[in-house]
This record gives structure tokens, sequence and C-alpha cells, in this order.
């Protein structure tokens, strides 16, 4: 895997290096390429304005801010339960998992926990919430390449599990479903059944996607070699999720710092990949849905029995204090700083999102590469424009 | 770092000279001192020891919550420094985020629990609170935070810096996280704070003729404005209001749970 990887790195600076020559010679003029505000690649808003010299860029600017909703201004005048309604809309593909952080910050300014059960549930949702949303980012990696089928593929599976959400929250993508102290309501009967096998489905759907793209030569000619991220660069942009584990970096805050989930309890495995290109982003996604299926089954068959709700006042008043809680969503690390002062509605509420991050080394891997490979480092590095814009 | 600064000098020495002996006080002995009242933190206290002897006393003051996060207090001249200290000799490779808060209570609306909209009957009827600051404590009506984390020795830590109350200045981190560009640019647009050395510090979400700083508690949301606290409707004494020992004797899980359900609803 190696070997070739590193040839076709070669082959890749060497005509880099041609195509610099030939732009001595002829002295190229450079121009500017505006991509965006509306392009597929995108997930949402976001404009890049890249500065080209023949086909290669020499800067790229992300211009964003089409979405900016101004969310830290506007928690602030909302009481807590109020919230969770809100940052639903953050990243819209995965919602649920939005939920998880905010409320288990607050819980630990109330110095309250969620009974057993709900803890259970919440992971399930959350794992859920995962599938649906790189279950998207891996037929969309594929469109952004050239490949439509496996973005109807992806569109047709993700159903399965969006089911699977509805029928317990009643939302399809904006579950507002977690409480502080708990969730809303418990499983509906014969839900736990219906999800296992969803989850046969959504493994299959991982094999036919592992045929499709990953055995596709195309895909592996645009994909290898293309963005590749060294881990200290990585790491000194905030870079997490995927993007850090396809950098060789063995770190999973479900696993390493666990908060009030039930990711200890189960079996799983950290997936990570040394090469840290486009290539690796998208394998490490893939193994991360289908591992995500097994951790969902194994949650299933354990979920203890009792109550779905802790003793909470009826007004929640947080005490005052400072609280980060992240958690490990589908994009990477999602957290809330939340500061209180003992009031109904937070003081301050600071959302690091994932994809803000993720972006922002965006200006740094876009510099030297071609255009063609614009896309394929964007759709890999994948960011939700609600996540960056907030 | 070493340069001496006449005003923080004084607390600077008070915060070196506390904080080895909290840790040796929480490792000897804990009900040696009656101050320290917390339990000890092997870890957190031992990573405020080393931060000490690689700053000095750039150190102002620290928290912690034992098992949970840690949040240490810089002195603004020396903001840089300890963020190079901490990331080249610490090991805090992995940048979380960077911002602000403005410490100065919201002038605006009424609060969930006031029974009049101050907006509407004039400020003067009831007097803002005092500033108050949170864990690390602070100076200044505008303090910058930033987290950043050793992800291979598994701790977090949170640094606050005091910028100023009316023009907030401080250095940049860029030099040393390449990830606090846009952070900083964040911020810079949000609260006004200006970053000395950023390469670039430009708006980055509001468009370029927007006026003031949105994040700041002065500035007014105008969506309250027009229809002031329509929460208020969900947090009304209701006629139950008075009886929560009630509801807390009600020992039956499946009622609770369904009342406070609705109550969160």
């Amino acid at each position: 895997m190696t070997a070739i990887s590193d040839r076709q790195k070669l082959a890749y600076i060497a005509a880099q290096a041609a195509d610099a020559r030939v732009n001595v010679e002829l002295e190229t003029e450079g121009m500017i390429l505006n991509m965006g505000p509306q392009h597929p690649v995108t997930h949402g808003t976001l404009r890049i304005v890249a500065r080209l010299d023949g086909e290669q860029v020499i800067s790229a600017d992300p211009v964003m801010g089409y979405m900016h909703r101004g969310y830290e201004k506007l928690v602030e005048v909302r009481t807590y339960p109020q919230v969770t309604t809100l940052i639903n809309r953050i990243d819209w593909l995965g919602s649920f998992a939005n939920e998880v952080p905010f409320i288990l910050a607050a819980e630990q300014l109330m110095e309250i926990e969620a009974p057993p059960r709900a803890q259970w549930i919440r992971t399930i949702l959350f794992e859920l919430s995962r599938i649906s949303n790189i279950t998207l980012f891996l037929g969309d990696m594929a469109a952004q390449l050239g490949a439509l089928t496996p973005l109807f593929f992806a569109f047709r599976d993700r159903e399965f599990v969006l089911n699977q959400i509805e029928a317990v929250t009643g939302g399809r993508f904006h579950p507002n479903f977690d409480r502080i102290g708990g969730i809303k309501d418990d499983l509906p009967k014969g839900w736990l059944a219906e999800t296992k096998s969803a989850m046969v489905k959504m493994r299959s759907f991982c094999d036919e996607m592992e045929l499709l793209v990953l055995g596709s030569e195309i895909f592996e000619a645009r994909a290898r070699g293309v963005g590749v991220i060294p881990a200290d660069v990585g790491l000194q942009y905030g870079l997490s999720g995927a993007n850090i584990r396809a950098s060789g970096v063995d770190w999973d805050i479900r696993r390493d710092n666990n908060i009030g989930l039930a990711y200890d309890q189960i079996d799983w495995k950290v997936w990570t990949h040394t090469d840290g290109d486009s290539f690796a982003r998208f394998w490490v996604r893939l193994q991360e849905v289908r591992e995500a299926t097994h951790m969902v089954d194994q949650l299933c068959d354990g979920l203890p029995k009792g109550p779905i709700m802790a003793k909470v006042p009826r007004i929640i008043k947080v005490p005052a204090g400072e609280a980060y809680v992240a958690t490990e969503n589908p994009l990477g690390e999602m957290g809330y700083y939340i500061v209180s002062k003992g009031d109904l509605t937070p003081f301050r509420v600071r959302i690091r999102t994932a994809s803000f991050n993720n972006v922002s080394i965006a200006p740094w891997i876009l510099r030297g590469v071609y255009v063609p490979d614009i896309v394929t480092i964007l759709a890999s590095l994948y960011f939700i424009l609600g996540d960056i814009d907030r | 770092m070493s340069s001496t600064d006449e005003t923080p000098g004084a607390e600077v020495e008070l915060a070196a000279d506390a904080a080895p002996a909290e840790t040796e006080a929480a490792a000897a002995a804990p009900a040696a001192e009656p101050e320290v009242v917390r339990e000890p933190d092997e870890l957190r206290d031992g990573l405020i020891q080393r931060l000490t002897e690689l700053v000095g006393d750039a150190v102002v003051e620290t928290h912690v919550l034992p098992g949970k996060d840690l949040w240490v207090r810089i002195r603004p001249d020396a903001w840089a420094t300890v963020a190079h200290s901490i990331r080249f000799t610490m090991g805090a490779r992995y940048f979380g985020f960077l911002s602000a808060i403005d410490w100065m209570p919201s002038p605006f609306g009424r609060s969930m629990d006031s029974d009049v909209d101050r907006r509407v009957h004039g400020f003067e009827d009831k007097p803002l609170p005092a500033q108050t600051t949170g864990y690390a404590g602070g100076d200044t009506r505008f303090q910058v935070f930033a987290r950043v984390a050793n992800i291979k020795e598994g701790w977090g830590i949170t640094l606050k810096v005091d910028v100023g109350d009316e023009s907030p200045t401080i250095e940049t981190w860029t030099k040393v996280y390449a990830g606090a560009d846009w952070h900083e640019r964040e911020t810079y647009e949000m609260f006004g704070i200006n970053f000395e050395g950023h390469p670039g510090l430009r708006k980055i979400y509001l468009p370029g003729d927007f006026e003031g700083n949105p994040l700041r508690k002065d500035f007014p949301l105008l969506a309250r404005m027009v229809k002031p606290w329509p929460g208020i409707v969900d947090v009304e004494p209701m006629p139950s209001t008075g009886d929560d020992e009630d509801d807390e004797a009600a020992g039956d899980t499946a009622d609770s749970t369904a009342e406070s359900a609705e109550g969160t609803s």
C-alpha cells in the first residue's frame, strides 16, 4: 500500500515541478478563480477564492459567513431547555450529536448524572447520527469525484437509519430529544430488533461502498497522495475526528475522554490510517461507519433497564461555574464551553465546532495543489456549513 | 516574560507563592489548611507545578476541578510565551479553540427572574449587578480564553488572560498555534479585541461594513428588542409552584419522568 502511495506521490511532485518549469518558461499570468458560494462541494454556502498560476493554486482563501446565525448570542437569551432546539441546527446531518455535549456540560455544572438507561439510549442515538451523517459523506465524496451512483446508494440506505431515529424522537433531522438529566422518552416497542436489522443493511452498504468506491482505480488515482496532512500540522490547526485519525494520530474522545456516555462498556476499536491523504480520510470514515453499526448492535443487546430521567428541578437553574465538555461527533470534536452565573440562561456559551477547525487548515493545504484537487481535498475534509458558521 | 510590570507584580508574587504551597498541602495532608478544601488531583496539581517552574510568575491564578478540568490565568505580557512553553515543553500540541468573554452584566431586557422589563421601564429601576468573574478570577471586563490539550497524556487546560476594558489588546497566538488564525479573527470581530502581530486581522463572518461587536454584552439583540423574552412564558410561576417537596417526595419514577419531561419540553 505504501509503495504505491510513495510512487504516486513522487509522480505527483514530478508533475508539479514540470508544470512549474513550464510556467517559468512561458511566464504565464495568474488568475483568480472564485468557487462558490454555491458549489456542490461546499455542503452549504462556502466561497473559495483561489489565486491560480496555470492549473496550480498559489493561495486559497475560504470566505464564509453566508450562513452565520449568531448562535452564541442567541443562546444567551434562552433558557437551558430551549437551547437544544437551536443547537440542533449546527451540524444538521448529525443533529442529535449536537445536543449531547451541551447537555453533558450543563449536567456537569448541576452535578447530576443521567441514569444508565438514558446514557445508553443517548449513545445509541449518538452512533445512529454518526452513521446517517457519514453515510452521506461516503456517497457525496464519490459524487465529487465524478461517480454519481454511490450518492444515490447513500441517500437510499441512510433512510433506514433516519427511520429509526424518527421512530424514537419524532424528527428525522432535528430530534431535540436530549434533556438535562436524561432523555425525553423511552424507546418504542420492537425498536431494538428493527434497529439491529437496519444495522445489517448498513453493513452491507459499507461492503458495497468498499467495492464501488475504494475498488475504483479512478477514485484511487484522484484521492491517493492528494491533500496530505502531517499529524503535527493537523494538531496545530485543531483537526479532530477522522481527519486527524487519518494522519496516524490514535485519538478518539469516545475512548480517551469519555464523559457520560456508554462507550466504556462496549467492545470497539479506533481506526487510524497512516497516510494522511484524502484516500485515508475516506477509508477511516468508512471503517468508522462499520464499527458504529457493531457498536449499536452491542448497545441494543446490553441496554439496561431502569428510569430514563434523573431527579431534576422543574425550573432548571444551573449553578454558577464554568464547564467545557466535548464529544466525538461525526465531524470531530464538538464541545460547549458554558459560563453560568446561576441564572435560567447561560451567561456565555462558546460553541467549539469541528468543521471550523477542520476547514481552517484549507489555506495551508490548498497551497500548490491543482484545481481539480481542491474539490477532492475539500470533500475529504468533510465539513457542514452550519458547523462552520454556527 | 521577564519584563517587570508594576501593577500585577504584587499579585503575581502572591500567586506564585500560593501555587506550590497549595500543591504541597494537597499532597501532604488535605486537612492541614482550611483554604484547601478541594480533593487533591495529582495530574492537574503536577501540571500547575510544571507550568509554574517553566514560566515562573506568569501564572496569576489557577483553578482545579478535581478529576475534571484545569483553569490557569496568565499575566497579559506573557500570553504568547506561555503558549510556546505549553506547546513545546509540556506537549499540548492540540489546539482546541480560542475565544473571549465579556463579563459586563447585560444592560438589556429583563432578566428571566425580574417582574418588570427594564427596557420598557428604563434602566434605573434596578441597578445592574456587580461585574463578577469566573474560575481563576479576572480584573478586566474582557478576558480571552483558549483551550489546548495534550492528547498523549490525556489532559486539557483552559488558559485565560485579562485584556483590558476600553481597547482590549493581546498578543497573537498564530506564531505558536497556526490554527489560532481564524479563532482570533472571529474574536476580533465579535468582541473587538485586537491581536497584535496577527497576519491578517479582518472580519470573518460579518459583512465588511458591519458596525459593532455583536457578542459584547452592550450590543442589543434586535430580536429581543422587538419582542422581549418569549421564554418567560415557560418559566412563570405555576399554580403548583411551592410544593417542590411534593415533587421530590413522589418517588414513583414513571411519574417524575413524565413530569420533568413535560417541564422541560
